[in-house]
């Protein structure tokens, strides 16, 4: 070949190759951009009145009387839009029969939408759940709240051929020529009066337990769930994972059963993760009955047998990378073979053998298919350590999927989903990077 | 072959095994105080890879508190042989042995003799050096540590002895602590060397020591050699004819797995028997 021609190859594999990790870095950075901005709006965002209110009665954050103080300033206000909702339902008793029934369906939807935005209207029963005891407790939902008290939406299906277009009607002429007229752009006007929102920074979100199905409060219990069932399945698989290595790598001779059980091995790492749930269920809890039903202790079991293949292959192409002259000089000064395996082999592989636990850790983390037969409740309470053997628990990546998908207000929480995204994200993430310090700080103690 | 340390002729098979051994001692001025009995006996002493035969039928003696080079070209089995006195083969799952091989009246490959124990009395260095990635001090305390040595006032006499002995001790003494890693390849062989004399053995072992090092460490080495020399049996593989003529003062000629002739040193360089030998020593081949 000559010059020229392999200069230009080698000029546009360069070319070719700087463009797919660009392309990749592209893709990486629309992924990451909503997920982390999404991801902080739940933890840093314009908190209203009735966010303070939440957390002074529910986790008895905040100051008292400051928040009287703002509730002293807001409630003339309020005052006043209940006075006017008063006032048309005084007026809607003159109405004849006809207009009465239509007026009072369309006033409940203005006072359904008040109380969603301002909290339970005065005079009402008390709401049994907790969802309909607050207001909106974020500004930019109550944003949203008021566009709905506006504008009523309407769908044009005139033309049966195409799919039905959306329109908003203004509401106040609904209500034209009555006294709750007035009411509409009252609202618009003293909003923020009403609800006085400010910048809230809720670390809460990160240490709260959730309220109400996770329409209120923070992610607590599914932050300690992941935890405890990473961890919980790292006890039982690095000890085992390491050990299986070992035996790999020093003592198993070459033949038939051993390369059957290498095979195995890397057969096993490729399993569909959902197979590996059911297996847990079929086996952890319906046969040998490690609990009577989903439990920590039998998700953490399932996760590690997932990750059992990854930490063994790990640990083994560790143990295989350490220079046979370590071994030949411990072995030559009279050590035993399990010695030398102790003192010298083990220590001089540990960099890659804790790369792999940790890689394997992030992963047992973020699975969701193993837990969800063995381990996982979509709303559940914070467990303590003393019941990871019975209790099940919420766990991040579960809830992250039941969030979107099954919530039956999974609309109004996506800031919920993104925070627990980002919070999964996050531990992930953290995992790795403490895995590539404590894998420098060996390394670096290793070479002197 | 029927002598030790005597010139032998080039056909081994035509030797008669359990013939005595007539031990040919070195020039009055050279010998050492108790030394020239023999502490190796290799009898009809095979070594196989699989179904090659490395190492054909030995007799031989290594005397002790001498210095025995063993020479010859590359694959003549030299290596094969000094690893299987210590048994480091073991480590190689294809090889075995057979004959004998007897080490202070015992058999290094009998059926009860435990290899651990005798690679504490038979220490070897290596080829490369190849230090812990631990501090000096641990590297030198490795072995007596394995000897239940836990006293940190006896671990420090022995480090230092043994740093002494190799001619490490004032090159490092202010820096035992730091990783074995950081030394210059030169000081990593003698610290190699000080870690095997720490387990104090009868017989060291020496592969190709110097093979890695630069002149001036290599000089070293041979100088540490000398000092030892008297204190210890060494056998020493290598492939410089100029450090077998200068360090040892028998000479083992391996060509193609048999052992062509074994001589005193100055014999076996001025006044080869063998024309092989010969040939060798005279760089016909290498």
């Amino acid at each position: 070949m000559n010059i020229g021609t392999r200069k230009i190859l080698d000029r546009s594999f360069t070319a070719v190759g700087l463009t797919s990790i660009l392309l990749m870095a592209l893709a990486l950075l629309v992924v990451v951009v909503p997920i982390v901005s999404g991801g902080i709006g739940a933890i840093f965002f314009k908190g209203t009145i009735e966010h303070r209110k939440l957390q002074l009665r529910e986790f008895d954050n905040g100051n008292r009387e400051v928040l009287d103080r703002q509730i002293a300033e807001s409630e003339p206000y309020r005052q006043e839009v209940f006075r006017m909702l008063d006032a048309f339902a005084a007026e809607l008793e003159t109405f004849e029969p006809t207009r009465k029934r239509e007026y009072s369906s369309k006033v409940s939807s203005v006072k359904d939408i008040v109380s969603h935005l301002l909290g339970p209207v005065p005079g009402e029963p008390e709401p049994i759940l907790l969802r309909f005891q607050y207001g909106t407790t974020r500004w930019e939902k109550a944003e949203e709240s008021l566009h709905d008290l506006m504008f009523v939406t309407k769908w044009d299906t005139s033309n049966p051929e195409e799919m039905g277009k959306q329109y908003f009607v203004p509401r106040v002429d609904e209500f034209a020529g009555t006294s709750l007229a007035a009411l509409f752009p009252y609202i618009e006007e003293n909003l923020e009066k009403m609800l006085l929102p400010e910048q809230t920074f809720y670390w809460g979100f990160l240490t709260e337990r959730s309220l109400d199905a996770h329409i209120f409060g923070g992610v607590w219990a599914e932050i300690q769930g992941t935890l405890f069932l990473a961890i919980g399945a790292m006890l039982f698989a690095f000890p085992m994972g390491v050990i299986a290595a070992i035996y790999f790598t020093e003592y198993a001779r070459e033949n038939v059963f051993t390369s059957i059980l290498r095979s195995a091995n890397s057969t096993l790492a490729g399993v569909p993760s959902i197979v590996f749930g059911l297996f847990g269920l079929a086996f952890f809890i319906n046969t040998i009955k490690v609990s009577d039903s989903k439990s920590v202790l039998a998700g953490s079991l399932t996760l590690a047998i997932m990750i059992l293949p990854t930490i063994i292959r790990a640990a083994e192409e560790a143990i295989l990378s350490v220079p046979k002259t370590y071994k030949e000089a411990s072995i030559g000064l009279g050590s035993t073979k399990w010695r030398t395996i102790v003192t010298v082999i083990l220590p001089a592989a540990l960099p890659g053998i804790i790369t792999g636990g940790i890689i394997s850790l992030g992963r047992a983390a973020g699975e969701t298919a193993p837990i969800i037969f063995t381990a996982a409740v979509s709303v559940g309470a914070t467990i303590g350590l003393g019941d990871v053997l019975t209790s099940p628990t919420p766990a991040l990546s579960w809830n992250i999927y039941n969030l979107a998908s099954e919530h039956e207000a999974a609309n109004e929480i996506r800031h919920v989903q993104y925070g627990m995204v980002l919070a999964l994200i996050s531990i992930v993430l953290l995992l790795n990077l403490s895995a590539i310090l404590l894998r420098a700080r060996i390394s670096k103690k290793l070479k002197g | 072959m029927q002598m030790t340390a005597e010139a032998k002729s080039s056909n081994q098979s035509a030797s008669k095994s359990g013939a005595s051994r007539e031990i040919f001692l070195p020039p009055e001025r050279d010998r050492v105080k108790d030394g020239g009995k023999p502490h190796l006996s290799a009898k009809n002493f095979s070594i196989f890879y699989g179904d090659f035969e490395a190492v054909k039928k030995i007799e031989a003696d290594i005397l002790s508190k001498y210095v025995t080079a063993i020479i010859g070209p590359s694959g003549c089995g030299k290596s094969t042989f000094l690893r299987a006195i210590n048994r480091m083969n073991d480590l190689i799952p294809s090889c075995y042995t057979s004959g004998s091989l007897m080490f202070d009246g015992e058999d290094v490959y009998g059926k009860y003799t435990d290899e651990v124990q005798l690679r504490r009395k038979i220490g070897m260095v290596f080829q490369k050096p190849n230090p812990f990635p631990k501090s000096i001090f641990d590297n030198i305390a490795y072995g007596p540590r394995l000897q239940g040595v836990k006293e940190k006032k006896v671990l420090d006499e022995i480090v230092e002895k043994s740093l002494r002995k190799a001619a490490l001790w004032d090159e490092v003494k202010d820096r035992l602590d730091k990783n074995a890693l950081g030394l210059s390849g030169g000081q990593q062989q003698r610290l190699c060397v000080a870690r095997t004399l720490a387990v104090e053995p009868e017989i060291l072992l020496l592969d190709e020591p110097t093979s890695a090092l630069d002149p001036k460490s290599t000089a070293k080495i041979e100088d540490l050699i000398e000092e030892l020399r008297g204190s210890y049996t060494i056998a020493i593989v290598t492939h410089n004819m100029q450090q077998a003529s200068r360090v040892s003062d028998y000479t083992m000629f391996f060509y193609e797995g048999d052992l062509v002739e074994y001589a005193p040193t100055k014999q076996l360089f001025t006044n080869p028997r063998d024309q092989v030998t010969e040939d060798y020593i005279t760089g016909r081949f290498s």
